[in-house]
């Protein structure tokens, strides 16, 4: 059997000068940029626009296709329907817009919601498509994140792939006995799929907690 | 005679649920003997194997690694003295990069810089692995994970080198290029395993554990060609092999 080849992130391998920036940099900028966006009044059009501007620059920068950031722009989607509904269940004055009557209210906020939302993921789209794992690890040590986190992230970022591996073969063999997992009908084996993978994973964490003790682990991770 | 690398008097474990799992095994290996621990699902070897860097304690008897007992104030140098690899390398391997994991037991014992990157480099290079060092552990083959597994535990320089099912999992190739590797590897070795060739043709010495207890401790060919003891203890080798018509035998 051949081992999953980084399936679970999405970094791309560059030398722009995004890639090149140290992380603990890129996250501080990261963490003041989101900051700024979330604290603009909602009705600041012209400066959403300036931030829109200042983050296609860096993509652009960071020569990483637009492409790849917007079909991992995805994610975002739970979002722009929340925000699409807004108008419709807010209060307040209406407008009229296509025929439709609309919170004027609801579509301020939605705007809003779209805008802070859709710049905050693709920024943070940018940094960790630009950004190495390992990377993101040893920029939050430099920032002084407690290690306990540090390590926690690690082994997320560790074993992810093999997570997201054992879920697909469950799959894999549900749908081998006939069940179609994304059925409503099938939910329950689905529900069931996932506490099976969630033991499996615990059961995963003891046995690596082991094999750490047995080499001198005492809870600090050596740097 | 010397004094045994491994020395397991009287050891008897249950664990909490009230399930007795070792009943008084008492085993000795001495310096540079590979010895396989055989037995089948269930009879106790890994419970034994977790006692003998003090994973596991409690139970009655003693266990002792060249003649430093097994005790909460010598764990830090029993742990260096015994060096486990896990069935699942990925298990033993969850760190960013092969050097990175080979580093850890090194680093856990202090070892800093340019002798730690020795270390490394020399415990990679006896593994085959050298090449490897900067890659994600995740990005290798099977056999090339439990290589670095193997590594990952002589980079402690350990004096004795207990293996969990070594060949589980490994196609012809892997499992023989293992072997070359444990063959050339100048340390004690416990090997637990299901695989009986394997047992055959690394290790001169076995010890088959039963229901907790060893029922026996002899030359491997002898272990395996005692059909009634092998009947006894669910031990079957694999169709068509006969150990009588194997040619040369480890020493």
């Amino acid at each position: 059997m051949g081992a999953g080849h980084g399936r679970g992130f999405p970094v791309t391998h560059g030398h722009s000068p995004v890639h090149r920036m140290a992380a603990h940099h890129k996250l501080l900028v990261l963490v003041g940029f989101m900051l700024l966006v979330v604290a603009t009044p909602r009705d600041w059009y012209v400066a959403f626009a300036a931030y829109a501007v200042v983050v296609l620059v860096v993509i652009r920068a960071s020569r990483v296709p637009l492409r790849h950031i917007g079909r991992l722009m995805v994610i975002e989607v739970p979002f722009v329907l929340f925000a699409l509904l807004m108008p419709v269940i807010a209060t307040g004055p209406r407008t009229e817009v296509l025929g439709l009557s609309l919170s004027e209210h609801g579509l301020v906020a939605a705007f809003a919601l779209l805008a802070k939302g859709t710049i905050g993921v693709a920024s943070s789209l940018t940094f960790a498509v630009t950004t190495e794992p390992d990377e993101i690890l040893r920029g939050l040590q430099r920032l002084h994140v407690p290690d306990l986190v540090v390590q926690i992230m690690g082994f997320m970022f560790r074993y992810l792939d093999l997570v997201t591996g054992d879920l697909s073969r469950m799959l894999v063999a549900m749908r081998s006995r006939g069940c179609d997992p994304r059925s409503p009908r099938h939910w329950w084996a689905l529900a069931s799929t996932m506490g099976a993978l969630f033991i499996r994973t615990y059961e995963r964490g003891e046995r690596v907690h082991l094999a750490m003790l047995s080499r001198g682990y005492t809870g600090r991770l050596p740097r | 005679m010397s004094v045994p690398t491994l020395d397991v008097r009287g050891l008897a474990f249950a664990y909490p649920d009230g399930h007795q799992a070792l009943f008084g095994v008492d085993l000795h290996v001495h310096p540079g003997e590979r010895v396989a621990l055989l037995g089948p699902n269930g009879a106790g070897k890994t419970t034994l194997v977790l006692h003998l860097n003090g994973i596991l304690t409690g139970g009655a008897g003693s266990v002792a690694i060249s003649g430093l007992p097994v005790e909460k104030k010598n764990l830090a140098e029993i742990r260096r003295r015994v060096g486990i690899v896990f069935q699942d390398p990925d298990d033993q391997l969850f760190l960013g990069t092969v050097r990175q994991d080979v580093a850890f037991g090194p680093a856990n014992l202090g070892l800093k810089g340019a002798a730690l990157d020795r270390r490394v480099m020399t415990a990679l290079d006896q593994v085959g692995m050298a090449d490897f060092a900067d890659r994600p552990p995740h990005h290798l083959s099977h056999g090339q994970r439990r290589r670095v597994a193997v590594a990952t535990v002589l980079a402690m320089e350990p004096e004795i080198l207990v293996l969990d099912e070594p060949s589980s999992n490994l196609d012809p190739a892997s499992r023989r290029e293992l072997a070359d590797i444990l063959r050339s590897l100048d340390v004690t070795l416990l090997m637990v395993t299901h695989d009986l060739p394997y047992a055959l043709e690394l290790c001169p010495r076995s010890v088959v554990l039963s229901d907790g207890h060893v029922v026996a401790d002899a030359d491997t060919l002898a272990v395996l060609t005692d059909e009634s003891l092998m009947a006894a203890h669910r031990l079957e080798l694999p169709w068509g092999f006969d150990p009588r018509t194997v040619g040369s035998l480890p020493a």
